[in-house]
């Protein structure tokens, strides 16, 4: 790891002020991402600006038909929350199979999605439980938050606070995990509203996205379409063409495990 | 060189140094504390050799900096054992033959230890599932999940 300073923060809006002073500054929670890309010398930011105390970021709150996880909260915290348990098993259940036991205990929801990799579980769930991702500037909606590959809707500085989901009649997650790292080759997210349903995909391409064929042919009562393999991401853990497959059989696999 | 004051509990006794801020915690262990029981393997927060509790949670201390460690508690393996007798996880590990080499088994005993405290009488699937983390390169896992299960037992029927 190169050198780099380290400060601690108790407030939002300490944190906001300090990283506006600072030269290259990164914001710290978990760091289950950060530290080892630190470590690789793929990032080399003067400061880390650790957020994982602030108080106000931390925890599980509802609202009507909302459940609000603060950015700092844990995998772990969201897998054994009683609250998302009851309203959100599906959530609970995807939280619970990021990375192994001790990467759960430290990596926080904030973190993930502010990342944004191709791969990761969390903005399947961001995206397919409608949700709003509230920052220290405003509230973001998961539609225009993802943008691509490691790329997110939030300005410099800008820091995600916490994040609201909307409680879905039923969901699933079903994820076809790398054997070797865990990460999603395909993951599916599949969420019923009263509108319909929204069907989120990580793994499959540069960015999440939500497979719009497939919701409309769920509306008209038909057949799940094919995925069209262009444009997904081929590798030499699976092609493109195998990817789009997969899409299909998880998102099958979620539809029947929905609850 | 910047630097950070850090202050913790460590097996019980109370340490604070000036550290370089990107001072690791497992290094910090390892190479400010002499406590080189922990072991670094992947360096990459995969192989779980590095397991240790911070506040009575079992973390990988190859990514999380001393700095974070500030006022915490930790537990390393060399703190498990008590007036020279073997935790009964070790004693499980031993009477299961469940290191060879032995490089992994400080993480598998602090991941042991932990995932025993908030199970009573787990199967062999949820030892399994909960050794996700931790990679054993000799043994093939079998005799590690045997002594998971009877040091298990061994801590709660003590």
């Amino acid at each position: 790891m190169y050198e780099f300073d380290y400060l601690k923060v108790s407030s939002i809006n300490e944190a906001v002020s300090k990283f506006k002073e600072l030269d290259d500054p990164r914001y710290l929670a978990g760091g289950h991402t950060l530290l080892p890309t630190m470590k690789q010398r793929l990032a080399s930011p003067s400061h880390l600006v650790d957020i994982s105390n602030i108080p106000d970021i931390i925890g599980i709150s509802t609202n009507n038909n909302e459940v609000s996880i603060g950015s700092a909260t844990t995998h772990h915290a969201v897998a054994t929350s009683e609250t998302i348990n009851n309203l959100i098993p599906a959530l609970a259940a995807l939280a619970n199979e990021i990375g192994d036991p001790q990467v759960r205990i430290r990596g926080t929801i904030g973190g993930s999605l502010a990342n944004n990799d191709p791969a990761a579980d969390y903005p399947a769930a961001a995206l397919a439980l409608k949700a709003t991702i509230v920052t220290s500037e405003r509230e973001i909606s998961c539609d225009d938050f993802f943008v691509d590959l490691f790329e997110t809707a939030l300005n410099e500085g800008e820091l995600i606070t916490s994040v609201k989901f909307t409680v879905p009649q039923k969901a699933s997650y079903v994820k076809f995990p790398n054997p070797a790292s865990r990460y999603a080759i395909v993951g599916v997210m599949y969420a019923e509203f009263e509108e319909g349903a929204r069907i989120a995909v990580t793994g499959a391409a540069p960015c999440v996205f939500r497979a719009h064929e497939m919701e409309e042919a769920l509306k008209r009562g038909e057949e799940l379409p094919e995925i069209i393999a262009e444009g997904l991401n081929s590798d030499i853990h699976a092609g493109a063409e195998y990817r789009a497959h997969l899409v299909k059989v998880m998102t099958k696999r979620a539809i029947e495990n929905a609850k | 060189m910047s630097s950070t004051s850090v202050s913790m509990t460590v097996n019980g006794q109370k340490v604070s140094k000036t550290v370089p801020a990107r001072t690791l915690l497992v290094t910090f262990l390892r190479e400010h504390l002499g406590l080189t029981g922990t072991h670094i393997g992947c360096d990459t927060s995969q192989c779980g050799a590095c397991n240790v509790h911070v506040d009575d949670k079992c973390v990988k201390s190859c990514t999380m900096l001393a700095a974070q460690a500030d006022g915490t508690s930790i537990k390393t393996i060399e703190g498990v054992a008590k007036d020279g007798e073997l935790h009964p996880m070790q004693l499980a590990f031993k009477q299961n033959h469940a290191l060879q080499c032995g490089f992994c088994t400080p993480g598998m005993v602090m991941t042991a230890i932990d995932f025993a405290k908030n199970h009573q009488n787990p199967d062999e699937q949820e030892i399994r599932n909960h050794l996700e983390g931790n990679f054993c390169r000799c043994t093939g896992y079998h005799n590690i999940v045997k002594a998971i299960s009877d040091g298990t037992k061994a801590m709660h029927n003590k």
